[in-house]
């Protein structure tokens, strides 16, 4: 599928705008997000998960990014979905993308977003016992971590 | 004299449902970092395997939100430190499209130029170390470590001679590279390749024709295609994996598109596929190097001008995500910049992050030694993992 096509199918199936530059994202309520994938696997042919990470936009809540390509036609494709001030909770790419598993893990370390019906949801770079979410922005650089600083 | 009665025995091979779960690591030898693996044993086949990561954890996302966009280049160099060239590569690239920040042609060339040459020793070392971890079926183990060694210090060499450092550069800045190469470094980069030519013409003979080495490599660690791209594991075991795909070609920077490569791909999905797709690697990031020195272009080396503060440089608001091909696949950042001398978010894709994750899909099934074999064909290098 090409670019245009991959453009035209996402905006008659989620009835959004498809941003072209500087790579094609689209964003969806968190409600379709699993669907969006779903969509972007099998109907798009974006097989290829590149990541997925979050962007902390402060009072305005948190958002999910995840990328994924389809390799044969060259087409990359970034989807986003916006949860909302206050909210945690997200619905999970890894039935999808078995990809998504440790990069959601990585999330969730890093952000605290749980991400529902996550096979094994704990943290992945840092220990268990660590308190706080580091990519927050209201987790300080300098944030005291006893016995170490 | 033994009392027969008291004497316990162990039964070696597996003969019923008991399961034993080892610890390989987290100071494994074959870890190449430090890298702990679960796994669960039925006799000598692994049935699960669970990875602990995150040893060398130092937090780059964060600490990019704290550096400007001109201190952040060198200290990128520090997620992949075998390959730092790259790392740097795709932090400016993002940079600079947020920015549009023209990077002048031959600045262009001389980052295809360390790009490849830092694909060279990536890849001369993962060999030395892999064929080590794989032991005495090579001709005593360290035979071709060494070999390999003795080699990537040519390159490190050169990298001395350009920047001043061997493992950790600082050659990339937002608009170009800091330093232009040197009188007769050309020359010396000419002998240097013709050398490894020469030389991975001997590390194939003495592995192919290895009874021992093929035995351990082929049939081992199968990827389906279908498993690698829903993984997004990249590079070369997506490659082995007999996807035709490289950034390189695919996608171009930097100039790519100026040079005649070939883009190596093995259809097993085996160690000895992914084997083989890097030592044909090594010939096409030889030749990219040639070409890049015929044509190399005269001019400016960065369009940066001078900088009075380290946060002279701000990029308008906006998002980019940029990638290279590096030795161990696609290494990309997300930025988001918001009009300061900082980005907002900085995610980096770590390509040995995404080939990790990996293993606890082929693993299961295999014996004990083979864990190291497939662990070793995948290359992975934890600073990158963990970031």
């Amino acid at each position: 599928m090409t670019a245009e096509e991959t453009r035209a199918a996402l905006a008659s199936r989620f009835g959004v705008d498809v941003a072209s530059a500087p790579v094609m994202s689209v964003t969806v309520p968190p409600d379709r997000w699993e669907e969006l994938g779903r969509f972007a696997k099998e109907t798009l042919g974006c097989r290829f998960f590149s990541f997925l990470t979050a962007v902390d936009w402060k009072e305005q809540g948190l958002e999910v990014v995840a990328k994924v390509d389809n390799l044969d036609d060259n087409v990359s494709l970034v989807l986003k979905t916006r949860l909302g001030p206050g909210v945690t909770a997200c619905s999970s790419l890894t039935p999808v993308y078995r990809g998504a598993n440790w990069m959601e893990r990585e999330c969730f370390d890093m952000f605290g977003i749980r991400f529902e019906n996550h096979p094994d949801l704990r943290r992945i770079l840092l220990e268990d016992t660590w308190e706080g979410y580091p990519l927050l922005k209201s987790y300080a650089v300098d944030t005291p971590h006893p016995p170490y600083r | 004299m033994l009392d027969e009665s008291t004497v316990s025995r162990v039964e070696m091979d597996w003969s019923g449902p008991e399961r034993l779960t080892m610890n390989m690591g987290p100071q494994h030898p074959s870890a190449h970092g430090v890298f702990r693996a679960i796994v669960t044993l039925e006799g000598e086949t692994v049935v699960a395997v669970d990875a602990v990561i995150g040893y060398l954890h130092r937090c780059h996302e964060k600490l990019s939100e704290t550096l400007t966009y001109a201190q952040y280049p060198s200290i990128a160099s520090k997620t992949d430190y075998v390959a730092a060239m790259t790392s740097e590569f795709a932090y400016v690239l993002a940079a600079e499209e947020i920015g549009k920040i023209e990077v002048p042609k031959r600045a262009q060339y001389l980052r295809v130029i360390c790009a490849e040459l830092q694909r060279i020793a990536s890849h001369l070392l993962w060999l030395g170390t892999w064929c080590m971890d794989m032991g005495g079926a090579l001709g005593g183990g360290a035979t071709i470590f060494l070999y390999c060694i003795r080699e990537r210090e040519l390159i490190l060499d050169l990298f001395e001679a350009l920047v001043g450092a061997r493992l950790l550069y600082g050659f990339f800045q937002v608009g170009g590279t800091r330093y232009d190469i040197p009188d007769g470094w050309a020359q010396k980069c000419r002998e240097t390749i013709d050398l490894i030519d020469s030389r991975v013409d001997e590390y194939q003979q003495m592995l192919e024709h290895n009874a021992f080495f093929l035995a351990r490599a082929k049939g081992v660690g199968i990827v389906s295609r279908e498993l690698a791209e829903d993984v997004g594991i990249a590079g070369p075991l997506l490659r082995g994996s007999g996807v035709n795909f490289d950034l390189r070609r695919n996608a171009p920077y930097s100039s790519y598109e100026d040079f005649d490569f070939r883009v190596p791909v093995e259809t097993d999905g085996d160690c000895y596929a992914r084997y083989r797709v890097r030592m044909a690697e090594f010939r096409q990031a030889i030749a990219i190097v040639r070409q890049a020195l015929d044509k190399l272009p005269a001019g400016p080396i960065s369009s940066r001008p001078a900088l009075k503060s380290v946060a002279q440089i701000r990029i308008p608001k906006g998002e980019a995500y940029t990638r290279v091909e590096g030795p161990r696949g696609e290494v990309g950042t997300y930025m988001i910049s918001d009009g300061s001398a900082k980005p907002y978010r900085m995610k980096w894709r770590g390509a040995s992050f995404s080939n990790l994750a990996i293993l606890p899909h082929i693993i299961p099934g295999h014996k004990v030694a083979d864990v190291v074999a497939i662990m070793g064909s995948v290359d992975p290098v934890f600073g990158e993992v963990d970031r």
